[in-house]
């Protein structure tokens, strides 16, 4: 029996897994259209390589990486480009982002697939491969899988997969490891090679007993070496990638710091997969498996085409009249679907139709009595009580004293709390504001350099020209000193009014003149020539001067109470 | 709209107020038992002006009466301020030491969550320095007295003042045993000879003993049930044992033995109802101890040297102030950063 760790906290919510992991996965039917998001990873959105009313095959890649921290997006199906435009997507903040959508021919034709032995592939090959198939990581953060294949100097000694799943109602990983073990397994040793793992270790939460015993057979099957199928104790969040981690290994993965320095790398099953599928199948990442459950007539989970609509998903499930809306994720993390025609991403691990009875509204919340409930379930073990505190009255230097960074977010500080604070949401809006505060500090920055520079190179300028004036004051002076001693009695023939002085008055001016006209002409120069991303800031730097002012005034406007 | 986590454990505010009240019913069933019916009048005329007092409050700050009444917060501060005076004490003392402890110390400070001293403990010190004859007229136990009055009688005594024809104050009423045993001492009696004297019973007073045992078996209760940690109730008792244990064992007869000190006077409920308050204590596991540990300290050094009977409620106050002291400089370390890994 391995020795296993405990992490701090944690709380132990009805499961609810059995309404949906009892069935098989299905294969969601093609919708009427799909609506492929250009942004379904962590970093840049891809680049779109394809046009309107271009026909696409299943597997054709739509969008290109953008920059090193992107990732490829292929058609889910075959069909016809019909617009390439800003959509509402799968996303808490309801704004849109740009999506293709394809209308599926029906055909669902292939591009051709290559199939690849990683064996005989170098591991740089193999990387560029997964960045090209667009394989990301499953479990929520969606990161390029390939940028998390290095073991740089590291040694990393177990490759920790994760299949804890655990929250409440999401069963996919559950239903994809009783179904495709062997897969998940075969990805797994492409994920060791690349990182030089000695050791793989999978942690599954021991409610999932089906799951378990197959992934404990595919490991004899496949007769997979050092590769160990751990039964985790139940409890949330033990399925987050630090507390696995623990878990397993009794390693803390403090926050900013990256688990491979410390010898460990996590992936979710999922994850592993699909690298397999990528890699030895040529089949890029274009569907997943979602749970759809709550308040629908047949919970299940489905294979499901990225891009199907949401509601045409939930309606294969069986929607449900009184349906109050849809969560995205999980009970305890997941958010509400600011849409449902937006389409699933790669990140949709689950949608959960809600009820008023399913789901409740909490009561109003009461002030915090200072019970440490929270204090006691913080997985990160922190004072969430304090952090609160320091949130609501906007006190962010301490909150980040108290590690407010150190937040995963989990959710179950706000699960025990008595008075139904909604403890997460003050800590998101103390991350937010701080990032903003940071952003203007940083802006400002810039901007008080930029201004100091244009002062110092301004009287730069000014002296050099002053010396430079000088010194040919100076030659013209010792020129004229000749000249003049040459030429005097035709001068004061030519021009007798001239004396030296109204001509030394007359040259000064001059070049005032021609300094004063040069300045006018560098001047404008500021701000030509701007990129376009310059010239967006300085509209929404103008704009929001504009509200500034505007509040400004409305705020002198107002009568003094 | 509303946000993650969508699902909550059913439990509340409320809930957790309610199931201390309950955990105080032993000990208010025991004290009836041992002491008659009195107690239930002061806690029904300290319910009523909590209450009332809270409802008033509430109005005047603005904020929603219904949800905040419901809390129960009000009743608890109530219950455990009856129980710490004595219930014959007149009417309008319970009712000015609830007022104060609600609207002074409560509400004045921003109402629930917000107080930094235990409302019930004001209440306590605000009667104990303005009216401290009437508060040292503790009930005689059963089978002690001469006479005993019945529950009209002692409505109105509560009341009126005025006691039955025929019988004297001094008949129904005594010093507690801390007060009883500090002024024998100073009368150079010995520790075993005070012992004997018939108020005194196996641990500590007759019948309040008893009623400290029943506010154990609450206090249980609350630890069970999770509402209340060990850390306090632990820390407190066994630094009051300690120190108690120490004099005891140099001097044993000058100085109680240390189980005198944990069944008398206010200890128990002190230990397990008034220093948990989660308001006005420290929250993490190490400021627990310092807070516990001072306030067992400073109790028997007031119960032994001091002039007030007991040392509970300024003991709890004095350390309520070092409270946000205590929790900033006992901050634990955090996952991850407790530089030590396998």
């Amino acid at each position: 029996m391995k020795k296993l760790f405990k992490f701090h906290g944690g709380v132990h919510p009805p499961t609810n897994k059995t309404q949906s992991n009892e069935r098989p996965i299905a294969q969601a039917a093609l919708p009427s259209k799909l609506i492929v998001p250009l942004h379904q990873h962590a970093g840049n959105t891809a680049q779109p390589v394809v046009e309107v009313g271009q026909r696409v095959l299943k597997g054709q890649t739509l969008g290109k990486p953008d920059g090193r921290l992107s990732s490829t997006v292929h058609a889910p199906t075959s069909g016809t480009v019909t617009a390439i435009d800003m959509q509402p997507v799968a996303h808490p903040s309801g704004l849109p982002y740009l999506c293709i959508t394809l209308i599926p021919d029906g055909l669902d034709e292939w591009v051709p697939r290559e199939q690849h032995d990683w064996k005989t592939m170098s591991h740089s090959e193999l990387r560029h491969l997964l960045r090209d198939m667009g394989v990301v990581g499953l479990g929520g953060a969606v990161f390029p899988s390939d940028m998390k294949l290095y073991s740089h100097k590291h040694k990393i000694t177990p490759l920790v997969l994760n299949g804890a799943e655990c929250e409440p109602y999401i069963t996919c990983d559950d239903r994809l490891m009783r179904e495709r073990a062997a897969e998940i397994l075969q990805g797994a040793e492409i994920m060791r090679a690349l990182l030089y793992a000695d050791e793989v270790m999978v942690g599954i939460e021991d409610n999932k007993p089906e799951a378990i015993a197959a992934m404990r057979a595919a490991v004899a099957a496949g007769s997979h070496e050092r590769m160990e199928i751990v039964a985790v104790p139940t409890v949330y969040p033990g399925g987050g990638a630090k507390q696995l981690i623990r878990v397993l290994t009794g390693i803390e993965v403090a926050a900013g710091v990256r688990s491979t320095d410390l010898g460990v790398q996590c992936f979710n099953v999922g994850t592993a997969y699909s690298t397999w599928r990528a890699i030895a199948h040529g089949e890029p990442l274009i569907s997943r498996i979602v749970t759809v459950t709550g308040h629908v007539g047949e919970p299940q989970n489905f294979e499901v085409p990225f891009g199907t609509p949401i509601a045409e998903l939930v309606a294969q499930a069986g929607s449900l009249p009184e349906t109050s809306g849809y969560i995205m994720g999980g009970p305890m993390m997941g958010f509400p679907l600011p849409t449902v025609d937006a389409g699933v991403i790669k990140a949709t691990n689950c949608i959960i139709a809600m009820s008023d009875t399913l789901f409740p509204v909490a009561p109003p919340a009461l002030p915090c009595i200072r019970c440490t409930r929270c204090a006691d379930v913080c997985p990160a073990e922190l004072q969430p009580q304090e952090l609160y505190w320091f949130a609501k009255s906007k006190n962010f230097g301490k909150a980040q004293a108290y590690h407010l960074f150190d937040c995963i977010e989990c959710g179950a500080c706000s699960y025990v709390c008595p008075s139904h604070i909604p403890l997460v949401q003050y800590y998101q809006f103390a991350k937010s504001e701080i990032h903003q505060r940071e952003q203007d500090k940083q802006a400002a920055d810039r901007a008080r350099e930029r201004h100091e520079y244009r002062e110092f190179r301004i009287e730069r300028e000014k002296r050099e020209k002053a010396e430079r004036l000088a010194a040919k004051e100076k030659a013209a002076q010792e020129k004229a000193v000749t000249v003049d001693k040459a030429i005097e009695p035709a001068i004061a023939a030519t021009n007798p009014d001239a004396d030296p002085e109204s001509t030394m008055q007359f040259k000064i001016q001059a070049a005032i003149d021609h300094a004063k006209e040069q300045a006018a002409a560098i001047k404008p120069k500021n701000t030509e020539n701007l990129s376009p991303e310059q010239l967006a800031e300085i509209t929404e730097i103008e704009v929001r001067r504009a509200r500034i002012r505007e509040l400004a005034q409305s705020n002198v406007d107002q009568p003094k109470e | 709209m509303f946000f993650a986590p969508f699902i909550s454990k059913p439990d509340s505010v409320s809930q957790i107020m309610l199931r201390v009240l309950l955990a105080l019913i032993p000990g208010i069933v025991l004290y009836v038992w041992h002491f008659g019916p009195a107690i239930l009048v002061s806690i029904t005329l300290a319910s009523i002006t909590a209450l009332a007092t809270e409802a008033a409050m509430l109005k005047l700050r603005g904020s929603p009466v219904t949800p905040f009444i419901k809390d129960n917060s009000a009743l608890l501060t109530a219950w455990l301020l009856a129980l710490s005076i004595p219930p014959l004490a007149p009417w309008w003392m319970v009712v000015t030491g609830t007022a104060f402890a609600i609207s002074i110390s409560k509400h004045l400070y921003g109402g629930l969550g917000n107080n930094p001293f235990n409302p019930a403990m004001i209440g306590y010190a605000v009667l104990i320095i303005s009216f401290p004859v009437p508060m040292t007229q503790w009930l005689t136990p059963h089978g002690l007295g001469s006479v005993e009055l019945n529950l009209l009688d002692q409505l109105h005594f509560i009341f009126s003042g005025a006691l039955p024809p025929g019988v004297s104050l001094d008949a129904i009423t005594m010093a507690t045993p801390l007060d009883t045993l500090k002024t024998q001492l100073h009368l150079d009696r010995p520790m075993q000879e005070i012992m004997d004297m018939p108020i005194y019973g196996r641990l500590a007073g007759q019948g309040s003993e008893a009623v400290a045992l029943g506010f154990l078996a609450g206090g249980l209760f609350l630890l069970l049930n999770r509402i209340i940690s060990w850390h306090i109730p632990v820390f407190y008792l066994g630094s009051l044992f300690a120190i108690a244990g120490v004099f005891h064992l140099i001097d044993p007869a000058h100085y109680a033995p240390p189980m005198f000190h944990w069944f008398s006077g206010a200890a128990m409920i002190g230990a397990l109802f008034i220093l948990t308050d989660p308001i006005t204590s420290p929250t993490t596991t190490k400021g627990k101890f310092i807070f516990a540990a001072c306030a067992g300290l400073i109790t028997y050094l007031i119960r032994t040297f001091g002039g007030f009977p007991d040392g509970l409620a300024f003991s709890t106050l004095l350390m309520n102030i070092c409270v946000p002291l205590i929790d900033a400089y006992t901050q634990p370390k955090i996952f991850g950063k407790k530089g030590k890994q396998p």
